[in-house]
């Protein structure tokens, strides 16, 4: 597989699921706000740092409010990281590996750009919101069903998941830290209930509410919830599943040593987390770490296999096909 | 109302649906008859139908946008009511395609061998000495086989005779097949009862007659030649075909950026795992800049060493470079002449008679008839410097007469034809509207035709411009028993 189409690949894989892990973001946060008493709530704008766009944010609107934060992260003046933005991008690389993609996948994409393009008034109106981002993360489903269903297991899906996948690992350690670094002290949550009804909205807003209540306990706590999200390798928006998936995908891709020893080092700091003794600020610690890793491996996938360098006249010394 | 065929209008054309109004041709019949029992509105909205289809299928071609001062990715223009050709006709057609391609292959593989067919005083020195597309650095090379243009796209027209013409060749890079296979796919979403009542021949052997043909012109003979399609990228206008045609051929999909030639001559991709031979390449980059050892060095589209790797006969191309000598005004003027001298036959397809002033008793016919007559100069392209008589001034036609005068050679005149019309949904109803048609043949061990080609139409009324970046659309091209 060309390199090129490679890299590609991988990044289709990615731009798709941020689009969808943004739709989530911000369902997860809109339940939060709703769910919080007035006066203790964090808002919108921990979610602009959350996606890393503080600067840019600064530079296009004065107030972190409601209306400006969805508007900014669903995109409706085409900024880099919004979902609009993101399903282009994609759009855009599958264009150029189109040779590749299952017919239906790219029909698949196309069409999701287009509802996310053409209903943008819908999807930053109050009332119509819901139902946007909701659609917007049934459209990336579906075509994650078209992969899943039709798509030859060669290297293309190998990178097409080695690129989801460590974008959904990053992702969900975002919508984690939703929760983490609300500006709240802990006195200021008056009951458990409250708590409790926090982390639902993060279990829900990753899909994973159903299978916590049936595999983990009834009761909703932050330390399974963080166990559960962050260390269990059976359910597939977790980032251990996540970064299993990258593993077994690098391996069959092959050549890719360097890649594993530095996945492996997040593995294990993930598996090793002990999850009932963290501090607020410890987990956002943690979070920021296991981000600054998945930034690592996806370097050292970049080394070792979109970058490269060829000595064009001296091609027998390379390693054949 | 529904759709009222007695106010269409087919005065001074040959309509390829209907003699004169509301009486259909033998083979359109229940077209016409489909037509008028559609219910008020029905067509407009399976109109639209197709149009959404073709969006979200993302067919598409991009076009420069001055507005957004950018290449923009355009959804492909599509009228969903079939073209329709009788069978025997088509098949005399595609033997007289077969014939001028294979006369066409001779005649380049001779200009750039022994260039017999000058010696011969059949074709003249000076006209090879003028043409821009005779490319030096292929004297003296053979491709397998004697093909040059082993993927051609000649465009056809019917006049008032009724008679189909060849208008021009497309020997470089034509592109349009793509479009054609999709027309199809839409066709049958939108008006499947007409499948019922015509069954047209399938279309879709194309992608492997193409891949085929690749096949045979690999220099190295194994099983599985690795294939790949070099495009400009996704910003030239016809990546979708690019793309699409890789995607049918299971072919790679390359860059410029993505190949290199080694020490030994060996085309290479550049792969996730290393270097990687690639044994035929469908090029789709004009000759100028395919390899900047050899031809423009400024281009960043190209692979250097290419021209070396191919000489070397180390990696097949298609077309060879050079392939566009046959493509051009002067050198169409001798078609017919070269079918006779190569094959010994009388060509099947008729040109378009075309006078070429530097022949005084032709020249004599042009001044005489200029009023009557396009003329165009050989080297330009595009419509610059073009006389259309008709609606010339008089002072226009007398500064022509001058130019002709002076340099009879740089000139051809062509009578000015009334190209045919088909039936084309406006509105809620239908009118005429100007039509080509583009056929490929494919050449290499064996020589196909698609079944018919893609039909461009020029959606203005009274327009003859069918390309798609200027208003232009396109019909699925229906070939049918007759």
């Amino acid at each position: 597989m060309l390199s090129r189409v490679a890299e590609t690949i991988y990044w289709l894989g990615r731009y798709v699921e941020r689009a969808e892990n943004t739709a989530r973001l911000l369902r997860v946060n809109a339940q939060l706000v709703m769910d919080t008493p007035r006066g203790v709530s964090p808002g919108w704008e921990p979610l602009i740092q959350i996606a890393g766009l503080q600067g840019s944010f600064a530079d296009c609107c004065d107030e972190a409010n409601e209306r400006n934060v969805v508007r900014y992260l669903i995109g409706a003046g085409d900024v880099p990281g919004s979902i609009l933005f993101s399903l282009g991008a994609a759009r855009e690389n599958a264009r150029t590996v189109r040779e590749i993609l299952p017919r239906s996948a790219w029909e698949s994409l196309n069409e999701l750009y287009w509802y996310s393009r053409d209903h943008v008034q819908q999807g930053v109106s109050k009332k119509g919101r819901d139902a946007y981002l909701d659609e917007v993360i049934r459209g990336s489903q579906q075509l994650q069903g078209v992969f899943a269903s039709v798509m030859y297991r060669d290297d293309a899906h190998r990178f097409l998941r080695i690129g989801r996948s460590l974008e959904r690992a990053d992702m969900t350690t975002r919508i984690i830290d939703v929760r983490s670094t609300d500006l709240f002290d802990e006195e200021q949550i008056e009951t458990q209930t409250l708590d409790a009804l926090q982390w639902i909205s993060v279990l829900k807003s990753l899909s994973g509410y159903q299978a916590y209540r049936r595999v983990r306990e009834t009761r909703v706590r932050r330390s399974e919830v963080l166990a559960f999200l962050l260390q269990d390798p059976a359910f597939p928006r977790s980032v251990a599943h996540c970064l299993n998936g990258v593993e077994e995908s690098i391996g069959g891709v092959g050549n890719g040593q360097r890649v594993l020893r530095r996945l492996r080092t997040v593995i294990r700091k993930t598996g090793s987390l002990n999850v009932a003794k963290l501090s607020r600020q410890d987990l956002h610690q943690f979070l920021d770490d296991v981000q600054l890793g998945v930034m690592r491996v996806h370097e050292e996938v970049a080394n070792t296999y979109f970058l490269l360098q060829y000595d064009t006249s001296q091609s027998q010394s390379q390693v054949a096909s | 109302m529904t759709i009222d065929l007695n106010a269409y209008q087919t005065e001074g054309f040959f309509d390829e649906m209907l003699v004169r109004p509301n009486r259909a041709r033998s083979y359109s019949k229940e077209l016409a008859q489909f037509l008028r029992k559609l219910d008020e509105g029905e067509l407009e909205a399976r109109q639209v139908a197709a149009d959404l289809a073709i969006k979200e299928m993302g067919v598409t071609f991009t076009v420069y946008s001055a507005e957004q001062g950018s290449m923009i990715d355009r959804a492909w223009p599509f009228d969903i009511i079939p073209r329709i050709i009788p069978r025997d006709e088509w098949q005399r057609t595609e033997r007289g395609l077969i014939q001028r391609v294979k006369a066409l292959n001779m005649f380049i593989n001779d200009l750039y061998n022994e260039q017999q067919i000058v010696r011969d005083g059949v074709f003249p020195e000076e006209v090879l000495a003028e043409s821009k597309n005779f490319r030096e650095q292929c004297v003296g090379i053979k491709p397998p086989m004697g093909i040059w243009a082993h993927i051609c796209g000649s465009d056809l027209v019917r006049d008032a005779d009724g008679v189909l013409y060849v208008l021009e060749d497309n020997l470089r890079v034509p592109s349009g097949v793509s479009y054609m296979l999709e027309n199809r796919q839409i066709s049958k979403r939108v008006v499947p009862e007409l499948f019922d009542t015509y069954a047209p021949l399938p279309v879709d052997d194309y992608p492997t007659n193409l891949y085929e043909m690749l096949v045979s012109i690999s220099p190295r003979k194994i099983k599985r030649p690795t294939i790949a399609v070099l495009t400009p990228g996704i910003y030239n206008s016809a990546y979708f075909e690019h793309a699409y045609l890789a995607q049918q051929m299971g072919a790679s999909l390359v860059q410029g950026s993505d190949l290199f030639v080694d020490k030994d001559d060996l085309v290479q991709m550049r792969t996730i795992n290393g270097p990687q031979q690639v044994d035929v390449i469908y090029r789709r980059i004009d000759d100028e800049f395919m390899d900047p050892e050899v031809f423009n060095p400024e281009s960043m589209l190209g692979v250097p060493g290419l021209m070396r790797a191919w000489k070397a006969g180390k990696v097949g191309l298609a077309n060879a470079p050079g392939a566009g000598v046959a493509d051009d005004k002067v050198v169409y003027a001798f078609v017919p002449e070269i079918i006779r001298y190569y094959l010994d036959e009388e060509p099947l397809i008729p040109n378009v008679p075309t006078y070429r002033c530097m022949y005084p008793e032709e020249r004599e016919y042009v001044l005489e008839h200029i009023a009557e007559l396009v003329v165009k100069p050989a080297n330009e392209s595009g419509g610059y410097g073009m006389l259309i008589g008709p609606r010339a001034t008089r002072a226009e036609r007398a500064e022509f007469v001058k130019l002709i005068k002076a340099n009879p050679r740089n000139y051809i005149a062509q009578p000015t034809l009334q190209i045919s019309t088909v039936p084309t949904v406006v509105g809620k109803g239908v009118e005429p509207r100007h039509v080509d048609l583009r056929p490929f043949i494919l050449s290499g061990k064996k020589t196909t035709v698609t079944t018919g080609g893609l039909t461009r139409v020029a959606l203005r009324k009274g327009s003859l411009v069918v390309n798609s970046s200027q208003g232009g659309g396109s019909k699925d091209t229906w070939i049918v028993e007759s």
